[in-house]
């Protein structure tokens, strides 16, 4: 069957850049599009694919990665399609890379000036716990009306005594809107603020753009008494590195049955055991 | 660790593609397009409806190519779709026009142009009938007698019931619809939204929601179905918007008006009764979907406070196929870095070592 550049036809990908371009303006809004349905499924990553697709020209080098991995199922199966159908150069060197897509991580290596940063949402909507009705999510984030946010996480302080947010945890943007920064862990939260790179998040099946231009404030909810935590791998070392200080995955090895960590960003740490010439 | 391992995933991936194409291609190699467009006429009419593209060749491709998988079937139209432009929208369609194959009518015994039965299994017992597991089709058609009527301008049971005055006098709206497939519903929804959704909306999803809202939250009681109708439909587009309208194809649809007795208009403080409708309307022959989907379009267009059916955002946001089986079958992805960062908060309030 006849197959288009980057799969979608010329004016759904314009669209989807005349929303992108209206959710940079708009730090932190989420602003709705007509999501097309993909080769890929529904909540598999077709927000950041319809970003990822109709930003995709014929200079761009692609990244694709899943839980910090290029190897992930689905990110072999959304770089095949992106590929397949535009035939630009992929990467797995982050620094390389002019377009990366990820589900559940930013890279360690902070990003360029030159680079967007495509990240998948399933859930755009920081107020839905709190608020089931999209209607009424949408006027309190006009009202600026977040108290739902802070109160959920006052209560975790009530019940727990610690704020129990895991990933996902919502940030304020630019002093003006809640925003869920998708299911990213909390330590890659700082990495939004400042940044030097361009971030674009996709919501595919809700149907929601979101973007956070370079050098956009992004400050993660949190009281004075009780700080915004990141996860903490504070005493542990990757097993197959040696690296600190990054995002580990925690394994368990088969013969002993003991725990282990290793660098969650498989390509980082490929390319700092490079760097020591220790290449397994 | 399985496959989030720093190498090595590309290929275990394209293995199990490769194997899951070999396996698909073998058995389904036996099998014609053209069989399956006639055998299996009512599973297409369903892919067909939940895809939202009316096209029996490329249906018969996907029940094929997904091994009769609905929801792949489905999706690989859905994704298709979105690599067409659209072109044009259709012109305004009467279903009084429809060329009408079946039509049935639970309101009254007698209507004008007469009930017709058409082919439908619900006169047939169900019993498992093994003569077909090996025969031969063979099959006679005896001659119609002539009738009465002419099929593409059969009246409506609706119309004799507004000739009465029975019914809740709708004003025409001829407002262009709005399309959830260009634009994101906007809630509170539109009932053009609404209509658009529910028929494209999953059989089952749309069934049950729809039997919830009869059965006993909402409206909870028996609509009464005053047509059923299954027949083809034609199509016009005006491309040079001209009012010049040029045929382009008939599809078959099935149409629903359910008659929903209700209190009349509370603005006007009518002590009187009289019928609301619910409209339903899919691709193909598709019965039950249709009737379910006028209940659904009467519960969302008269909500009951703190019902879920009457709740547009409950209902159309989790109708649909493609969405519903997409997020749910995405639990299967590696959720490792989230999974740790629950770890990591569950172990902190146990009070044990953080790591």
């Amino acid at each position: 069957m006849r197959q288009n550049y980057a799969f979608l036809d010329e004016n759904s990908k314009k669209e989807i850049r005349r929303k992108t371009l209206k959710a940079i303006a708009i730090p932190g809004y989420q602003v709705p599009f007509a999501s097309r349905e993909l080769p890929i499924a529904r909540g598999w990553g077709t927000g950041g694919l319809q970003l990822t697709l109709s930003l995709a020209g014929q200079s761009d080098t692609v990244k694709v990665i899943d839980q910090g991995s290029d190897e992930s199922v689905n990110a072999v199966n959304i770089r095949k399609l992106i590929q397949d159908t535009t035939g630009v150069p992929d990467t797995i060197h982050t620094d390389a890379a002019t377009l990366i897509q990820s589900r559940h991580r930013i890279p360690e290596v902070p990003l360029k000036p030159y680079q967007i940063l495509v990240l998948q949402v399933p859930m755009p909507e920081p107020l839905r716990p709190v608020e089931p009705q999209e209607r009424v999510t949408k006027m309190l984030h006009a009202d600026k009306e977040y108290s739902g946010a802070w109160l959920r996480l006052f209560e975790q302080i009530m019940n727990y005594d610690s704020i129990t947010e895991d990933a996902d945890y919502p940030v304020l943007v630019e002093g003006r809107y809640v925003m869920a920064p998708s299911p990213i862990p909390r330590f890659d939260n700082p990495k939004m603020d400042n940044n030097d790179g361009l971030i674009l998040l996709g919501a595919g099946r809700e149907k929601k753009i979101c973007a956070l231009p370079p050098y956009t404030k992004v400050k993660s909810l949190a009281f004075e008494d009780y700080p915004f935590e990141v996860e903490s791998f504070d005493d542990v070392i990757c097993r197959q590195s040696g690296l600190t200080g990054v995002y580990m995955d925690e394994l368990i090895d088969e013969e002993t049955g003991e725990t282990y960590y290793q660098t969650n960003d498989t390509s980082y740490m490929q390319e700092a055991m490079n760097r020591e010439g220790s290449v397994k | 660790m399985g496959y989030v391992a720093v190498k090595g995933g590309t290929k275990a991936i394209s293995a199990s593609v490769e194997m899951y194409k070999n396996k698909n291609r073998v058995e389904a190699l036996e099998m014609e397009i053209s069989q399956i467009k006639a055998g299996m006429a009512q599973m297409i009419n369903q892919i067909m409806s939940e895809a939202s593209l009316y096209d029996r060749d490329l249906a018969a491709l996907a029940v094929k190519q997904s091994e009769g998988n609905m929801e792949e079937a489905v999706f690989l139209l859905r994704a298709h779709r979105s690599t067409l432009p659209r072109l044009y929208y259709s012109t305004v369609t009467n279903t009084r026009e429809m060329f009408v194959e079946r039509r049935v009518s639970a309101s009254f015994k007698d209507i004008p142009g007469g009930q017709i039965l058409g082919a439908s299994p619900d006169f047939t017992h169900r019993l498992l009938d093994d003569t077909m597991t090996y025969s031969e089709a063979s099959f006679e058609m005896t001659d119609a007698d002539s009738y009465g009527y002419s099929l593409s301008r059969l009246p409506k049971v609706i119309d004799y019931l507004a000739s009465e005055g029975l019914l809740n006098k709708v004003p025409e709206d001829n407002e262009t619809p709005d399309d959830i497939t260009k634009q994101t519903i906007e809630f509170p929804s539109s009932r053009s939204e609404r209509l658009q959704s529910l028929t494209r909306g999953q059989t089952g999803a749309v069934t049950s929601l729809g039997y919830a809202e009869i059965r006993g939250y909402g409206y909870s009681s028996h609509p009464n179905i005053g047509e059923v109708r299954v027949g083809q439909q034609p199509v016009h587009i005006d491309p040079f918007g001209d009012g010049e309208g040029y045929f382009i194809g008939d599809v078959e649809l099935t149409e629903v008006d359910a008659f929903m007795p209700a209190d009349g208009d509370a603005a006007e403080q009518s002590k009187e009764m009289e019928f609301k409708i619910g409209c339903g309307l899919v691709f193909g022959q598709n019965e039950t979907k249709a009737i379910a989907m006028s209940v659904l379009d009467y519960s969302l267009s008269h909500p009951v406070p703190g019902v879920a059916t009457g709740d547009d955002e409950f209902v159309l946001l989790h109708v649909d196929s493609v969405e519903s089986t997409g997020f749910i079958s995405h639990l299967k992805l590696p959720h490792y870095v989230t999974f740790q960062s629950v770890l990591d908060r569950i172990r902190k309030t146990k009070g044990g070592t953080e790591s």
